[in-house]
């Protein structure tokens, strides 16, 4: 599904992300943890495909495709999904236009409907979006746009952050279902998540784990061993556990 | 009125005959031309042509199934063509028609507006000048529109009108007026309208204008309202125009008399808007609201706004704006808040930039094309929520906002 090679990204002039690799094969879901400001959101919006973030070298593939130099609409229209750390308030753009943009089908569009009542986001989707959401608040909503996109590959950024326990669960569940968590054998939709916590480890069937440091992709491995790895002894311990 | 105050008024108007606008390019009114045939009355709206029926449509003026309006009033180039009103409560007349037959209407012809403001109120003072009248009698609550559409159809015009419109005590009242030119119209537009509220009456003026982009525009509005009064101005100008100069007033005099104003004015390439609102809260309690939206996709345009808090516990806030969407184009954004007592509360935001580009980005992640992510953002700007508005009203901004969509994308 996704490949990543060698990939260094800079932002304006500053170098961030230095000789990436990492592949995410069909119906598989991969975690990234890392210390702040090490380069996991900006991995995150190079293959999104936010200009700001500038491949220097390297190559992104998509579905066997080389989407590098694709621009961003093109590469969500094909497929790529992101929930965003903190995504801007847009006036005047209600979640329910977003929504409706994306999937203008009225049949589909109650199915939509049907997930913001279980996300309760009811009375949210017709507030302006992201404009004075609580941390809780923007997670769901991203969530909701990301079942509208139904992207083939998932990427969030920290879905759990700010999210209060009991609605943990329910983030958690639905994260699960966006990455089809009933479906075993079909499976075909694949994920990256961003975690510090893990939280979403406790609902989300990941199958491997990345520690990246300083730009760079250190070790990989059973995600819950290298987060209890993490926790024991730190990120720069846990570089030289595995790989 | 006495006959000296008349002579008076003439002789404020004659002195003030060269006097420049506050505002705006000034007009020589010697290139216009004043003088039109007259146009006959129509009793069937059936016999309007259909192009001239669009352009009106345009701007929320329906004449086929007029069920949706409570009353209907057309005036073309100079002449008054067609008045009729449907409920009983509701007086809709020519302002000649209706100084007839109202002996008292006299005595609220310039009083909200100064006869000698400058040389286009002077103008429409001295010449004879028609327009019409709307009158709620006392009590009456209509939730069904007044239109009122003023067309300028001759090529060169100075077309002058003077509306009068009185919301009686506790009645309620909802007007729309389209006003709109020939496409290719040169002319110039004087209107002078005077909106009187009186204790807790309730009047919405909604007002869309579809000019032409040769045309000059200088409406003169005031409003006086009263204890427990409430005006509330809705003001669309979307289309092409030369130049639009306005700075329409409202003044609180009676206790907690409300007044608002919301414009949305989109200035094309060529355009030049200069237009404000000012409100004069002068009574205890009274309360004033300013909204503006603009965009400038290669126009100008300057928008006022004006508070001042001149009696105890008034409240006003002024919220201005504006969208640079082209290259070119300007935008100018001047609030003015004047507190003159201890226990007002007045305060502005204001700010003029372009599309921000995390926002136009955020939407194109999610598989929005950058034309389309604009034109969500854009459509989101301009929408204004308006409270109060019969569902109608709602449906005619929400049309004309459509409509305009296309000229900016
Ligand atoms: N616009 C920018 N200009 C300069 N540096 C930037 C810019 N945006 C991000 N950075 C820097 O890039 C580095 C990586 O940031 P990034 O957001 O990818 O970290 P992260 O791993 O997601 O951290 P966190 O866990 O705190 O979210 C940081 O040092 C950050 O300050
Ligand atoms: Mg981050």
């Amino acid at each position: 599904m996704l490949e990543i090679e060698n990939l260094s990204v800079a932002i304006g002039d500053k170098p961030i992300l230095h000789d990436v690799c990492l592949s995410v094969p069909k119906g598989e879901t991969h975690v990234l943890f890392g210390p702040n400001g090490s380069g996991k959101t900006t991995l995150l919006m190079a293959i999104m495909g936010f200009p700001r973030y500038r491949v220097i070298t390297g190559k992104i593939w998509f579905l066997g495709q080389d989407i590098t130099d694709l621009p961003m609409d093109e590469r969500a229209r094909l497929g790529v999904g992101m929930s965003f750390q903190r995504p801007p308030a847009v006036r005047g753009v209600k979640t329910r236009d977003i929504l409706r943009s994306l999937d203008p089908n009225a049949g589909v569009q109650n199915e939509i409907l049907e997930v913001a009542r279980q996300l309760s986001l009811e009375e949210l989707i017709d507030r302006e979006i992201n404009h004075g959401f609580s941390g809780g608040e923007i997670k769901r909503s991203e969530l909701l746009q990301l079942f509208a996109q139904a992207p083939r590959l998932v990427l969030l950024d920290e879905p759990e952050s700010g999210v209060d326990l009991v609605n943990m669960a329910l983030v958690g569940q639905m994260t699960n279902r966006l990455l089809q968590k009933d479906l075993r054998r079909t499976r075909s939709r694949s994920g990256l998540i961003i975690t510090h916590t893990g939280h979403i480890l406790d609902y989300v069937n990941a199958i491997r784990g990345y520690v990246m440091i300083e730009g760079k992709l250190w070790s990989e491995g059973n995600p819950l061993d290298m987060l209890d790895c993490i926790k024991r002894s730190g990120y720069k311990e846990c570089m030289s556990c595995q790989r | 009125m006495s006959e000296v105050s008349h002579r008076e008024r003439e002789q404020r108007a004659r002195a003030a005959r060269e006097k420049r606008a506050a505002f705006g390019p000034d007009l020589d009114l010697g290139k216009y031309e004043h003088a039109v045939e007259e146009q006959g009355y129509l009793a069937d709206l059936s016999a309007v042509p259909a192009d001239e029926r669009q352009t009106l449509l345009d701007t929320g003026i329906v004449l086929d199934g007029t069920r949706q309006r409570s009353a209907t009033f057309i005036l073309k180039d100079q002449s008054p063509i067609h008045f009729s009103t449907k409920q009983e409560d509701v007086e809709v007349l020519s302002l000649s028609q209706a100084l007839k037959t109202h002996d008292w209407l006299d005595q609220y012809l310039w009083r909200a507006i100064e006869v000698d403001a400058d040389k286009y109120t002077a103008h429409v003072a001295l010449e004879h000048t028609d327009g019409y009248f709307i009158r709620s009698l006392p009590g009456a609550r209509t939730t069904l529109p007044v239109q009122a559409c003023l067309y300028l159809g001759h090529k060169k015009l100075a077309q002058r009108v003077h509306n009068v419109i009185i919301a009686e005590e506790n009645s309620e009242l909802h007007i729309i007026t389209g006003c709109s030119s020939h496409p290719m119209s040169t002319g110039l537009h004087l209107g002078v309208s005077e909106f009187y509220v009186k204790k807790g009456a309730r009047l919405s003026f909604t007002m869309i204008h579809n000019w032409a982009p040769g045309v000059e525009v200088r409406p003169r509005s005031a409003a006086i309202i009263e204890e427990n009064g409430v005006f509330m101005s809705n003001y669309l100008a979307l289309k092409p125009v030369h130049a639009i100069q306005m700075y329409p007033s409202a003044r609180c005099v009676g206790p907690n008399a409300r007044a608002r104003f919301n414009s949305v004015l989109v200035a094309l390439q060529g355009s030049r808007i200069d237009s404000g609102s000012r409100i004069l809260l002068d009574s205890p309690g009274s309360k004033g609201e300013i909204i503006s939206r603009t965009i400038s996709n290669g126009g100008e345009i300057i928008a006022r706004g004006d508070i001042q808090g001149n009696a105890v516990d008034v409240k006003g806030h002024l919220e201005c704006r504006g969208l640079i969407l082209g290259e070119s184009g300007m935008i100018r954004a001047i609030p003015e808040l004047t507190g003159r007592l201890a226990r007002v509360d007045l305060s502005h935001e204001a700010a003029v930039g372009k599309i921000a580009e995390e926002e136009v980005e955020y939407l194109m992640s999610r598989g929005l094309t950058r034309d389309q992510a604009t034109a969500m953002i854009v459509r989101g700007f301009l929408k204004v929520d308006i409270e109060g508005l019969p569902p109608e009203l709602d449906k005619e901004i929400q049309k004309a906002m459509e409509e305009s969509e296309g000229e900016l994308f």
